[in-house]
């Protein structure tokens, strides 16, 4: 089957939900210029980098249930696009990234790089976890050496190449010093360096802003945008926080709570650099929110019960 | 500052309530002596080489034993976390047997190699291995998983994995066991001396014990907590100190 057919086949199998492209223009727009977010049309991209092919991922818990963590995902993403992915906690969005990084393997459904299957995990995909995973024993240049290292580049490839993406995070100063000794949100910008380093195509970030405080974050965010448009990767960024996702993303895709699937996808039509407290990016978060607001309801129920929707 | 003032002041008062009751005359000196008789006695020993040649015979034994249940222990250790089966029948046993004191492989040591050196080591290797063991098992259990996940993610791959991930981020899981270890071996060698008659540290203590030498007795005690702390309490601490704060385990003081 191809990509086209597999996935007209899911959408009839998930016939009568709301699946994507069916409240087109219910945007309000704030400049007149047209629609700040709307849902994405629903024919898939040529020649995408990532694609996602009626991805399922299920598993038995310990009390014995069948428990369905993703079902019929379908998510093409350009060569150099920004895509953000919200959802509600536990609907699966950090899963997606390590089946795409290829740290876990889904049920079935493909994973597809450059229309070739993902194996196992590769240095053309890079996952910056929400906790990091930076090495303590090492220092901060040797973290972002790491993967190089694990290829085999030369000594003095390493060097230039350290150097050259500490500095990309403005911190060059802090080669020699150890993880602990650095702040949130230089760890942050570690991460990214190495990452980064590795040269991959494809970055996937999960949750990386999530425990910083505001200030730092914004901060991060400009920084971020600026690496994204100077060195023209691919990513893939998950997070719980609508706002972030618009002031980010060029395309957010909304994702349900258990099964995760694909809810609906916006484009995001605002001119970068955008701001956190633009009320352009307010009014299109507000949009989504709505939508995701259903999810976050129906995960609350499941952790505390039905009175919990009050 | 402050601290040290504190330990000079609070050992101060210990020693001069002890001068206090020796000087009372309590009990009889050969039962009760006085902290400048055990004191002669340390001076006494270092002088004519006894204390010397015992730390010497008991620190290599120490050694040597401590290496061998630390080779041992890591392959053990390493391989029972590896399987599941293992874990539970093997790790199990051994839990159970190390609620049997060291001391208690003594006799099993000197039937099996006679009176010589390889039943001292015997003992030692078997008090410290079991919990070096355990500690490494454990370790390699609590790694978090997210360091070999970022490994492989940075293109990490086998033998690779273990020598730049595992082995770096099981440190201070693996430092605690050593630490471990090395206590049980050093209670497991002085006992095992006191009982198995040739030099060292142990062996000391029971000819002042059968000399009728009460400060020998005593000053030989002061010197086996003296190098037990010496190594455990600055050696091994600090470096937990360091690896823990460095790891993040611990908050940077």
């Amino acid at each position: 089957m191809t990509p086209m057919l597999r996935r007209a086949a899911a959408a009839i199998s998930s016939f009568g939900e709301d699946h994507r492209g069916t409240r087109r223009g219910l945007f309000p727009v704030n400049s007149g210029s047209g629609p700040a977010v709307m849902p994405a049309p629903a024919e898939g991209v040529e020649n995408p980098k990532v694609s996602l092919q009626n991805i399922c991922l299920s598993y038995n818990t310990n009390s014995g249930e069948r428990l369905h963590a993703l079902q019929n995902i379908f998510l093409d993403v350009r060569c150099g696009e920004f895509l953000c992915i919200v959802g509600p906690s536990g609907c699966g969005k950090s899963t997606l990234l390590h089946l795409i990084a290829g740290l876990h393997r889904q049920t079935s459904g493909e994973v597809l790089i450059d229309n070739d299957e993902v194996q196992g995990p590769g240095t053309d995909r890079i996952l910056i976890f929400q906790e990091l995973g930076l090495f303590p024993w090492l220092t901060v240049g040797q973290n972002v050496e790491f993967g190089m290292r694990m290829k085999g580049a030369s000594r003095q490839e390493r060097e230039v190449k350290t150097r050259e993406y500490l500095r990309l995070v403005h911190l060059a100063k802090f080669k020699d010093s150890y993880v602990h000794q650095l702040s949130g949100g230089m760890r942050q910008r570690v991460a990214l360096a190495r990452a980064l380093a590795t040269e991959p195509d494809v970055l996937l970030m999960d949750e990386p802003f999530a425990a910083l405080d505001a200030q730092t974050r914004d901060l991060l965010h400009d920084e971020l945008e600026r690496i994204w448009t100077e060195t023209g990767r691919t990513i893939i960024f998950v997070t719980h926080n609508v706002r972030e996702a618009v002031r980010l993303g060029d395309r957010v895709a909304l994702m349900t709570f258990r099964p995760g699937r694909v809810k609906r996808e916006y484009t995001v039509n605002l001119p970068r650099p955008r701001h956190l407290e633009d009320a352009d990016v307010a009014g299109a978060a507000r949009e989504i929110l709505n939508d995701l607001r259903e999810e976050i309801n129906k995960s609350l129920e499941e952790e505390y019960g039905h009175d919990a929707r009050a | 500052m402050m601290r040290a003032l504190r330990y000079v002041l609070f050992y101060s008062v210990l020693i001069g309530v002890w001068a206090l009751l020796a000087k009372m005359k309590i009990w009889p000196p050969y039962l009760f002596p006085t902290p400048w008789g055990v004191g002669e006695a340390m001076w006494a020993g270092f002088l004519d080489h006894s204390f010397w040649i015992a730390i010497a015979v008991s620190m290599k034994r120490m050694v040597l034993g401590y290496a061998l249940s630390i080779v041992l222990g890591m392959f053990l250790g390493l391989g029972l976390a590896s399987n599941k089966f293992l874990e539970e029948t093997v790790g199990g046993l051994l839990v159970s047997l190390q609620s049997l004191p060291s001391i208690c492989w003594l006799p099993i040591a000197v039937l099996w190699f006679g009176l010589t050196e390889k039943a001292i080591l015997f003992v030692v290797v078997m008090g410290s291995l079991l919990s070096v063991t355990i500690s490494m098992e454990t370790g390699r259990k609590q790694l978090p998983k997210i360091y070999s996940m970022a490994g492989r993610n940075l293109g990490a791959r086998g033998l690779q994995l273990f020598w730049h991930v595992t082995l770096p981020a099981s440190l201070p899981y693996i430092v605690t066991g050593l630490k471990q270890g090395w206590a049980f071996a050093w209670r497991s060698l002085i006992s095992g001396e006191m009982i198995f008659v040739s030099l060292g540290l142990g062996q000391l203590l029971m000819m002042g014990r059968d000399l009728n030498d009460m400060s020998q007795v005593i000053a030989v005690m002061i010197l086996i907590i003296l190098l037990g702390y010496l190594v455990d309490g600055l050696v091994f601490k600090t470096v937990e100190k360091r690896l823990q704060t460095k790891w993040g385990l611990a908050p940077a003081s």
